[in-house]
């Protein structure tokens, strides 16, 4: 979904206002690192993923995830996941669930979770390869962003397969090939742009040659 | 944007309703079993205290000091850090983009806040923002003015949108005049908004004026 959350190229968002780097504390308000642990210890639960936790976060009307600071987006999310869990309708020890103690949760952050995935077919496409990123026009969760949606661009690396976030939202694990694709400013924002490369990282369902339609 | 960039308030001001919103929250998770208030504490103290850009800064200066881990850093960069110790949660395929004379990497995540964790830390509200997140693909040189840093017309500029679970992180330039310098030394110069690629890696007078 092209929601609040897809921002690339947008326009009248305003200075980015940096804070200087030597002062800038890690969380700026008491409830952030509240929302912050809760999230990372809710989602230790294993009752959701990555791709679905991102879905719950951006699945608000624009204007509300414009205005939300960013803890407060993570807020609406995580809020949103307990109640669709349906976690929150009985205690722990009914759901059969354990509740990882701190060492437990130390483990889980060290080891934390590789998205590649082994996957017996072969790649579509070869570095060198110009593709053409689909025009992904769905309400589902998708990491295409809109802003390079049309655009054709060049395979320039290879990641191997990936957990496929479109499926994965939905729950459903599987992979997908990988590859980085370099745009041309040119191709996304038109002949006046300053010329630089844009790199984004695409699943294969997301790319077709140049002759498909 | 509205973000939020004052302090903690003061213990006489009355709780906001985000405040109360977030303690229901907790306390009904706590009550229903479902977290161990124990578990958040370690959590928050991992990423406030002891996860940041100094794992980055060690990573860079090893790189500027030692090829052949840099040659490792450069074909699997998520190995050779793991060789330092650093691995975990968004840390799990690193990526390393370098920095030359030609070439100039900036690292954003447009459709959320994708970072290098293992080795950044949590990201800068600046980096999570809308201002950053719309602009640094569509026109990186003017993001780039704001940080202070102007680069020559002929060096080209790659913008990385982390769309997937790849993490990337820039290898910025060695400064110049560092010839002798331990990595130790150099781990000063490396600043966290350098390795994001907003800014070049800070001069021996900068660190100088930094630190005193």
């Amino acid at each position: 979904m092209n929601g609040g959350h897809d921002l690339g190229g947008k326009q009248g968002l305003g200075p980015i206002d940096p804070e200087p780097e030597s002062q800038e504390p890690v969380f700026h308000r008491e409830w952030e690192r509240r929302v912050f642990a809760l999230t990372l210890a809710t989602g230790m639960l294993g009752r959701w993923n990555i791709d679905q936790s991102r879905h719950a976060r951006e699945r608000q009307h624009p204007a509300a995830y414009l205005n939300n600071s960013y803890y407060e987006n993570w807020l609406e999310g995580v809020e949103k996941l307990l109640a669709e869990s349906g976690l929150l309708d009985s205690d722990a020890h009914s759901h059969g669930l354990r509740i990882p103690d701190p060492a437990a949760a130390e483990k889980i952050m060290s080891a934390a979770g590789p998205s590649n995935l082994d996957v017996d077919k072969p790649p579509a496409f070869k570095i060198g390869d110009s593709v053409r990123l689909k025009k992904i026009h769905s309400e589902a969760h998708t990491r295409a962003p809109a802003y390079a949606q049309g655009s054709i661009g060049k395979v320039v690396s290879q990641h191997g397969c990936h957990v496929f976030p479109d499926r994965s939202a939905k729950g459903n694990h599987g992979g997908e090939h990988l590859y980085s694709v370099c745009f041309q400013a040119s191709a996304l924002w038109g002949c006046d742009a300053e010329n630089f490369d844009v790199l984004i990282d695409l699943w294969e369902p997301y790319l077709q040659t140049l002759d498909e339609t | 944007m509205p973000h939020d960039h004052t302090h903690h308030p003061d213990h006489t001001e009355a709780p906001s309703d985000l405040e109360l919103r977030v303690k229901a929250l907790e306390s009904l998770l706590v009550e229903k079993g479902l977290v161990n208030p124990e578990t958040l504490d370690t959590i928050i103290d991992s990423y406030e205290n002891r996860i940041g850009p100094r794992n980055g800064a060690h990573v860079v200066a090893k790189a500027w000091i030692d090829p052949k881990f840099k040659a490792g850093l450069m074909n699997d960069a998520t190995a050779a850090v793991a060789g330092l110790g650093y691995s975990g949660r968004q840390g799990e395929h690193l990526k390393v983009v370098e920095n030359t004379d030609a070439v100039h990497n900036l690292v954003v995540c447009t459709l959320c806040s994708c970072y290098p964790w293992t080795l950044l830390g949590l990201p800068p509200v600046w980096y999570k923002s809308a201002p950053y997140r719309s602009r640094a693909v569509s026109e990186p040189r003017a993001v780039l003015k704001e940080f202070g840093t102007e680069l020559d017309a002929d060096i080209r500029i790659r913008v990385w949108d982390s769309t997937s679970e790849v993490r990337y992180l820039v290898l910025p330039l060695r400064p110049a005049g560092t010839g002798d310098w331990s990595e130790k030394q150099l781990q000063h110069l490396v600043s966290r908004n350098s390795m994001i690629g907003v800014e070049p890696a800070r001069s021996p007078e900068t660190a100088a004026d930094t630190s005193s």
